[in-house]
């Protein structure tokens, strides 16, 4: 059987006015259902690109990507999106902002009207899990940074969507609240069991969260060096297999920028 | 008297203020009532004229709504349209804005060839002139969607109507309203423009019959309906703004 993310050989390049920027170069990565995959590398190396050709936002210029065993041509509403910016719309509360995907995402979108209650009533579980009861109706400029970007996590999982890839969700927030996001996030994985992408450069973050840590290139990327994270979940940060782990890929990133 | 009632009351005081001074300096002066009549008079003139004013402001202001209304309606398409198509940006909008820099009188004189004088004319250079504000705006509103925000959306599958339906109208609405209180006080210059040059009725009209006859507080009457009737729709749609808006405006800016 096919691995549930397979990407072979994938090479992308952006084409500006400035000419053609090589993205990625050969990109093999192969991802299995409900795994938590990590890709960590130097900045402006393509990780982002990855998740695009992922999603289907953009497409492979040469090699394929198949999602679920068919090749990806298109954006695929089996996938959730967290970035950096949490990117709320300041006009709709908590709630209706989780609600979002569930208004473009068939079979929700046409049941939507009728049984508005019963979404919303799934919306507001989704936000106790992630410690946000109490909050649904608030507005998102009443959040702030660390609960905007829980309720970017429950839009982003709202759908129940088989796949989730992550843009450096937690690279704006303090090291406390990242922290107890990691607990966050790991704990809905456990609960939905989808699969993750988490495109990272922090090396803590990877080894917490993934089952393998991936370490991609200098621009164009391709990936380099794989390490699988053996270590019982929830995992301790200063234990000293987890230390060791990440002190191996930071070594391995020094590596990969040549300096 | 607290702050805040002071605060309300500050507009009213600064026309009172503003008004005394000039009485004053009618009465100082002995300035003629041809060249620039005191509020008393003005006032006067008012009461006397009543019914015509009335009369004419009536007709004005249906003129302005109508050719305001037709600008918000193409106005927003229009941006919808700019805002969402890169093939209409890059072709119409260069052609809107050399449109939009040909002076609105010297188009009025077109218009009363093509449709007489009147009603028409008032309501289309009414148009015409608040209509690029409201284009532009929207446009702008599409144009600074957050890109993550796109991402998501389409990540999901979502059509460029649906986009547009969810997104792009809601962003921007403070865009829409903050250009309708331009536009509106542009559509009454409008269709004043069009009423002093080619109309037998409006305060445009009024205002230009009473000139002929050196009526000067007649004008000046005018003038301030003008700008009584500008105040009270500049107010309403602030209102409105507030209500359907209030999520765009956080605190008080850089007021202190």
């Amino acid at each position: 059987m096919r691995p549930f993310v397979d990407i072979a050989d994938a090479s992308f390049n952006y084409e500006g006015r400035g000419g053609v920027t090589p993205a990625l170069a050969g990109v093999t990565l192969r991802i299995d259902r409900g795994e938590f995959v990590a890709v960590v590398g130097p900045s402006g190396c393509g990780k982002s690109t990855l998740l695009k050709l992922v999603s289907g936002l953009d497409l492979a210029k040469a090699g394929t990507v198949s999602v679920a065993e068919r090749a990806v041509s298109g954006p695929l509403n089996i996938v959730g999106m967290a970035f950096q910016n949490p990117v709320m719309l300041p006009w709709r509360t908590t709630v209706d902002n989780v609600l979002l995907p569930l208004e473009i995402v068939e079979p929700h979108a046409s049941r939507l009207r009728t049984e508005r209650q019963r979404y919303r009533n799934r919306a507001r579980e989704i936000l106790s899990v992630v410690g946000l009861d109490g909050f649904a109706d608030h507005y998102p400029w009443q959040l702030s940074g660390g609960m905007q970007q829980r309720t970017s996590l429950c839009r982003a999982l709202i759908h129940e969507p088989e796949l989730l890839l992550l843009d450096e969700p937690f690279g704006a927030l303090d090291a406390f609240t990242r922290e107890e996001l990691w607990v966050v996030l790991e704990n809905l994985w456990r609960k939905q069991k989808f699969t993750a992408i988490l495109v990272t450069h922090d090396l803590t973050e990877a080894v917490y969260l993934a089952d393998t840590v991936h370490v991609c290139s200098k621009r164009p990327g391709r990936i380099v060096t794989s390490r699988v994270v053996d270590l019982p979940r929830p995992r301790d940060v200063y234990a000293t297999e987890f230390v060791s782990i990440v002190r191996a890929l930071k070594d391995d990133i020094v590596e990969v920028r040549g300096v | 008297m607290t702050g805040k009632r002071l605060e309300d009351a500050l507009p009213w005081l600064f026309v009172i203020g503003l008004l005394l001074m000039w009485q004053l300096a009618c009465v100082m002066f002995a300035i003629p009532k041809f060249v620039l009549p005191s509020p008393t008079l003005i006032a006067v003139s008012l009461r006397d004229h009543v019914g015509p004013i009335v009369e004419h402001s009536a007709a004005t202001l249906a003129r302005t709504l109508v050719g305001l209304t037709i600008a918000v309606a193409l106005g927003v398409l229009l941006g919808l349209a700019i805002g969402s198509s890169r093939i209409i940006y890059r072709g119409l909008y260069p052609v809107l804005v050399g449109f939009n820099s040909i002076p609105k009188v010297a188009v009025v004189p077109v218009f009363v060839i093509w449709f007489g004088i009147g009603t028409i004319p008032a309501v289309l250079t009414a148009f015409l002139v608040s209509f690029f504000p409201i284009a532009v705006n929207v446009a702008t509103g599409l144009a600074t969607i957050e890109p993550e925000l796109l991402d998501v959306m389409r990540a999901l599958g979502a059509r460029k109507g649906k986009i547009l339906l969810k997104i792009g109208l809601p962003r921007s609405m403070p865009y829409f309203f903050a250009s309708l209180k331009i536009a509106v006080t542009l559509a009454f210059v409008g269709t004043i423009i069009s009423e002093t040059v080619a109309a037998n009725s409006g305060i445009g009209y009024l205002m230009m019959a009473a000139t002929a006859n050196f009526d000067t507080p007649l004008v000046f009457a005018g003038l301030f309906v003008i700008a009584v009737l500008g105040i009270v729709m500049y107010a309403l749609f602030a209102l409105i703004e507030q209500r359907m808006t209030f999520w765009a405006k956080r605190g008080e800016g850089l007021m202190t």
